[in-house]
């Protein structure tokens, strides 16, 4: 290697590492606020804490309610994936296997919700959702989602079933095996990678979901986890700990998880951006 | 009687028979009316909703009645609330433009390689995307916060007295494009990361042994094989744009004196949290306009090639 390919990686790697700390700096800042008495947190943001005080974290993780908030996240977030997927992948299977009259239209029709913002029609869904007395409740958040997720469910599901093999369908066909049974039997445990992929998409947006959530719930025996610490947040104005304590817990599961489904968050999000 | 019918006029039931026997006319009936009534009760129906209600002066309770026409869409045109929101999109859509996807760049061009360092530096970069937008503003709000943040030690130690970006009417923006560089980089540096990975290594080495320097490798190689990656990431950041909320929220929450609104913070102040039902559905109907303008026009003349 020569100098100048040696001073070269160096500034690379600096730079990386300014970017970095850039990236960094805010949630170090978040994880060891929650370890702090304000006093501390407005002298020095940054420092490791004096003394690593665990009563914040403490008494939000014995708070049931915080728990609450969660669960009704991870309950909200797994229905509308359950029915995205089902409903997504029979409406993709009909347009993948099946030639009928209007279904190019049909499916056209299918991606619109691709075309447009979700806080486009929020008003006239708050209406509708109170209306057939939804409001307050999970359905409220639920099946808007779902309804939402469905394009880029169907675009994805079409696409990676008209690429399983034709003749697996025809030898099946033979052996009086119909076009319902065919879906279950074969093509739905045939396409795990892209219903995982579709499945943490789905997942991740609606845990992450705010806007909707806001409009339509109420109380908080409702609340998802975003509303619970924006709550939380007009609680406690003053004592950021308490609130950098509570943020820090939610940060966990969402990190823990993308560890753990960082192919398929990955591949979904560039896959689905650059096949476009 | 159905199998008396059935035996007069043979064949065409019996092609019938055959297309409800392999299940094909059931199978539609059966797989696709779910997605098409999910789809129309709460996508289809409530946009068109938006349109109507738009023309009238409405709470949300009882039945529309008191038709105004094109008010709303006037009183929304003459706002200067309105005006200064939609400035703030069109920032946004500048700052993503010539800032955050430049930097994108530069930091795919850097570490697309597959090593154990890029690996790790790849993930720290993804890590803002992956947190929720709400948690982002929070997190960013102490950041920013004067008395207690970050800003605050910074100021501290430089002996200055303490600063909050957030209620200065003129830097509160520049804070809020700031949490939206630092959440959403990381998304268009994997777009091109993902790009950059796919231009086949010879490409790279032929220029190399032709005597091409690094950056001329970048400008007529690289770059040229990823331009629909690049295409795609911006149409992400304009549509974006146009979406932001969350962040805002526990930001400034529009404010100082309603500095900082974006379009869709316009319409929940203005629209939902008054129950101006119908000026909110105006001020949507001109959000999906927009949307669908900048869809069909980037269709036409930035995506036709690549669908070939």
């Amino acid at each position: 290697m020569t100098r100048g390919h040696l001073l070269r990686n160096i500034l690379r790697v600096a730079f990386l590492c300014l970017v970095a700390s850039f990236v960094l700096a805010p949630m170090v800042a978040t994880v060891l606020g929650g370890f702090k008495s304000n006093a501390e947190i407005r002298t020095n943001a940054f420092a490791l804490p004096a003394s690593w005080n665990w009563e914040f974290y403490g008494s939000i993780v014995a708070d049931p309610a915080f728990w609450r908030y969660l669960g009704n996240s991870m309950l909200i977030s797994s229905v509308a994936v359950v029915l995205t997927l089902i409903v997504g992948a029979a409406a993709a299977y009909v347009f993948a296997q099946i030639k009928f009259f209007g279904s190019r239209m049909l499916f056209s029709y299918l991606l619109l919700g691709l075309m447009f913002p979700f806080a486009t029609a929020i008003l006239p869904l708050f209406i509708k959702v109170r209306d057939v007395g939804l409001l307050d409740t999970w359905w409220a958040v639920i099946l808007p989602q779902t309804a939402f997720s469905l394009s880029l469910a169907i675009l994805l599901f079409r696409t990676f079933f008209e690429q399983l093999p034709k003749e697996l369908f025809e030898a099946a066909y033979i052996d009086g095996c119909g076009y319902v049974r065919f879906f279950w039997r074969f093509t739905l445990p045939l396409s795990a990678p892209i219903l995982a992929t579709v499945g943490v998409f789905v997942f991740v947006q609606s845990w992450n979901n705010f806007l909707l959530p806001l409009v339509v719930l109420n109380s908080r025996e409702v609340f998802t986890w975003p509303l619970g610490m924006m709550q939380f947040r007009g609680e406690y104005v003053t004592e950021w700990n308490r609130t950098l304590a509570f943020v820090t817990l939610t940060l966990v599961p969402a990190i823990v998880f993308f560890l753990a489904a960082q192919k398929y968050i990955v591949a979904g999000l560039t896959g689905g951006a650059v096949k476009g | 009687m159905a199998t008396a019918a059935a035996s007069r006029r043979l064949p065409a039931s019996e092609r019938l028979r055959r297309s409800l026997g392999n299940g094909r006319v059931s199978a539609v009936l059966i797989l696709l009316p779910p997605a098409l009534i999910l789809f129309t009760l709460f996508v289809i129906l409530p946009l068109g909703e938006s349109g109507y209600y738009s023309f009238f002066n409405w709470n949300g309770y009882g039945a529309p009645t008191d038709f105004v026409g094109l008010e709303n869409y006037q009183r929304i045109a003459g706002h200067s609330i309105f005006h200064k929101a939609v400035g703030n999109t069109v920032k946004i859509v500048a700052v993503s433009l010539l800032f955050q996807m430049p930097l994108a760049l530069v930091l795919a061009l850097l570490i697309f390689r597959k090593t154990p360092t890029n690996a790790v530096f790849r993930l720290i970069f993804f890590l803002p995307y992956i947190l929720a937008e709400v948690a982002a503003g929070l997190i960013w709000s102490f950041v920013f916060d004067g008395n207690y943040g970050v800003t605050a030690s910074i100021a501290q130690s430089l002996g200055m007295d303490s600063i909050f970006i957030l209620a200065d009417r003129d830097w509160a923006f520049v804070a809020v494009m700031t949490v939206i560089v630092w959440k959403y980089f990381g998304f268009h540096m994997m777009i091109y990361i993902a790009a950059l990975q796919s231009v086949p290594e010879d490409l790279i080495e032929a220029g190399r042994i032709e005597g091409a320097k690094r950056l001329q490798i970048v400008r007529y190689v690289q770059i040229p094989h990823i331009k629909p990656a690049i295409i795609v990431s911006a149409f992400f950041a304009i549509i974006g744009a146009l979406q932001v909320f969350d962040v805002i929220i526990p930001l400034t929450n529009g404010g100082p004196s309603n500095q900082t609104h974006t379009i869709v913070t316009y319409l929940y102040t203005f629209g939902l949290t008054r129950l101006n039902i119908g000026f909110g559905s105006a001020v949507g109907v001109i959000l999906f306009v927009a949307a669908i303008t900048v869809a069909v026009f980037y269709q036409r003349f930035f995506m036709k090639g690549d669908k070939a």
